[in-house]
């Protein structure tokens, strides 16, 4: 079954991915490795983690708007986030995904326990819809 | 968001991708931020100059983009000089690197000049709707011209230079320029020179955090309201700040004042610092000199030899503008530097102690220079350099 939920288009473009949830902000400058797309910010719950092909769930950006830019580096050696979704866009996560051609989207309120790592997922950053895969 | 006719056909890719993407960049800040649509822009200011801060990523994105700015554009200042960064003991290879930078952006048609000043090149007007980056020019603009501008990220500064207009929300709109708390000045401040103006505005931002201040008990001159806000810019987060019967807003809006906070300063906690550390080197230009304190600097230096490293720092067009003034500066043996200053430079890094004329300097010399900051007026500064 495909459930259909509606928020707020920030950057354009449809990406499709196994769904990966960061309960905590990410900080792409010195959080995220820029040529693997592995989080490496020291005590983050997903360090380790590759976030490269995912449809990544964060709540919001944190740390330098330098970060931008190492979404655009994730986007040029293919370990971009296939999309992301926020809890609520702030600037860097936005500049960055749109300089690095990632669907994004945010404002999405899911009820609880729908969101399940490694389900699949599709963005459409032009109209906001995001359609999960359910088992 | 609310977008005209040419919004959506640049949207559609009319203008080519990088403009339609400069759009969507626009649109998706001014959602974040709450704008309900987009204002032209007079002018830009684009920070993300420094390859220090934006790096190979940053400069391969620049290297992507096909488009001219539609209005006059500067940059932040970067790391050296252009022409001179040898003379600062900056690597060929970083210069190489920053040079592309600066070329890149040369190619999307943003002026060469690298300057947290850009007022002192182009007139500014009152009500002009801006996209500037740089904190202490951001704080000028608003509250010294009563322009506006919220202060802008490096790509969001980039694509209104590029597109000609900005996501309309926060100082843009007159609604959010009030002022938000008072801040009760009381001094002897009849002597005041910039240094002192510095060192209120390094303690008022403090005080003030990211509200829009109102001072009243003070009467600064344009250089020293540039000190003040670039000092309050540093150590707060304030963008835009009033000086009862001074600041154009104040002069033109009768504001009710009544039910804000008001915060006593007294002249002491000012004057307490400053103080009597030793120090190797002088940097004066902190925001970037005016002509004005360019002029005053020549004139405190004539007849003088400079025995202390002194650093001065403005922008391109500033100094080729004064070239007489900077030449008799530079003949006491002084060094005139554009496109760079004493925070974003490694040149200061190897001084254990500074002394400057600015309360911004003195904010960011320590964490940024690795050195003991002593702010003093421009007297005391060119005093200390030639004893």
């Amino acid at each position: 079954m495909i459930l259909l939920y509606k928020g707020r288009g920030i950057a354009r473009g449809t990406g499709s991915g196994p769904l990966l949830i960061s309960p905590a902000p990410i900080s792409f400058l010195s959080g995220v490795d820029p040529e693997s797309g592995i989080i490496v910010e020291k005590g983050h719950p997903l360090n380790g983690r590759s976030i490269a092909g995912t449809v990544l769930v964060f709540p919001y950006g944190k740390g330098s708007t330098v970060g931008s830019y190492v979404l655009y580096a994730l986007s040029q050696n293919g370990h971009a986030p296939a999309a992301i979704i926020n809890a609520e866009a702030e600037a860097i996560i936005a500049t960055g995904a749109i300089i690095g051609n990632i669907p994004m989207v945010d404002r999405i309120e899911f009820p609880p326990g729908t969101l399940k790592d490694g389900i699949r997922v599709t963005v459409n950053g032009d109209s906001g819809e995001v359609a999960c895969e359910t088992s | 968001m609310h977008l005209d006719q040419d919004d959506e056909r640049i949207l559609a890719g009319e203008q080519g991708e990088t403009r339609q993407k400069m759009l969507e960049l626009l649109v998706a800040l001014g959602k974040v931020f709450g704008a309900e649509r987009l204002v032209p822009i007079k002018s830009a200011q684009v920070s993300g100059a420094s390859y220090k801060t934006i790096g190979e990523y940053g400069l391969q994105w620049l290297n992507t983009l096909d488009a001219k700015a539609v209005v006059p554009a500067v940059l932040n200042p970067i790391g050296m000089p252009r022409d001179r960064w040898d003379e600062m003991g900056v690597s060929k290879e970083f210069s190489a690197k920053q040079m592309a930078v600066i070329a890149a952006y040369e190619r999307l048609g943003i002026a060469l000049e690298c300057t947290c000043t850009p007022y002192y090149l182009r007139k500014t007007l009152y009500g002009d709707h801006l996209a500037w980056s740089e904190s202490s020019a951001v704080s000028y603009a608003n509250s010294v011209i009563g322009a506006r501008t919220n202060r802008e990220g490096g790509p969001g500064a980039l694509a209104a230079a590029l597109v000609g207009k900005t996501p309309c929300y926060g100082l843009h709109l007159a609604a959010n320029r009030r002022p938000q708390v008072v801040v009760a000045v009381a001094a002897d401040t009849a002597g005041w020179t910039i240094a002192d103006y510095g060192a209120l505005g390094y303690h008022a931002g403090k005080l003030v955090g990211n509200r829009i201040p109102y001072f009243t008990g003070i009467s600064p001159e344009r250089d020293q309201l540039k000190a003040l806000g670039a000092a309050m810019a540093a150590t707060g987060a304030v963008a835009l700040y009033h000086v009862a019967d001074v600041t154009p807003e104040a002069q033109k809006n009768r504001y009710d004042l009544a039910g804000i906070e008001t915060i006593p300063v007294e002249g002491s906690e000012i004057r307490k610092l400053f103080c009597d550390v030793e120090v190797e080197a002088v940097a004066l230009g902190c925001p970037h000199c005016s002509p004005e304190e360019l002029k005053n600097i020549a004139l405190l230096l004539d007849g003088r030899v400079v025995r202390k490293p002194l650093y001065v720092f403005a922008a391109q067009g500033v100094i080729e503008a004064n070239q007489e003034i900077v030449n008799d500066i530079e003949k006491c043996g002084a060094r005139v530097f554009a496109d760079t200053c004493m925070v974003v430079s490694p040149v200061m890094e190897e001084y254990s102690g500074i002394m400057v004329n600015s309360g911004k300097a003195l904010a960011y010399v320590p964490d940024m220079c690795g050195a003991i900051a002593r702010i003093g007026s421009t007297k005391e500064c060119l005093d200390v350099a030639t004893e």
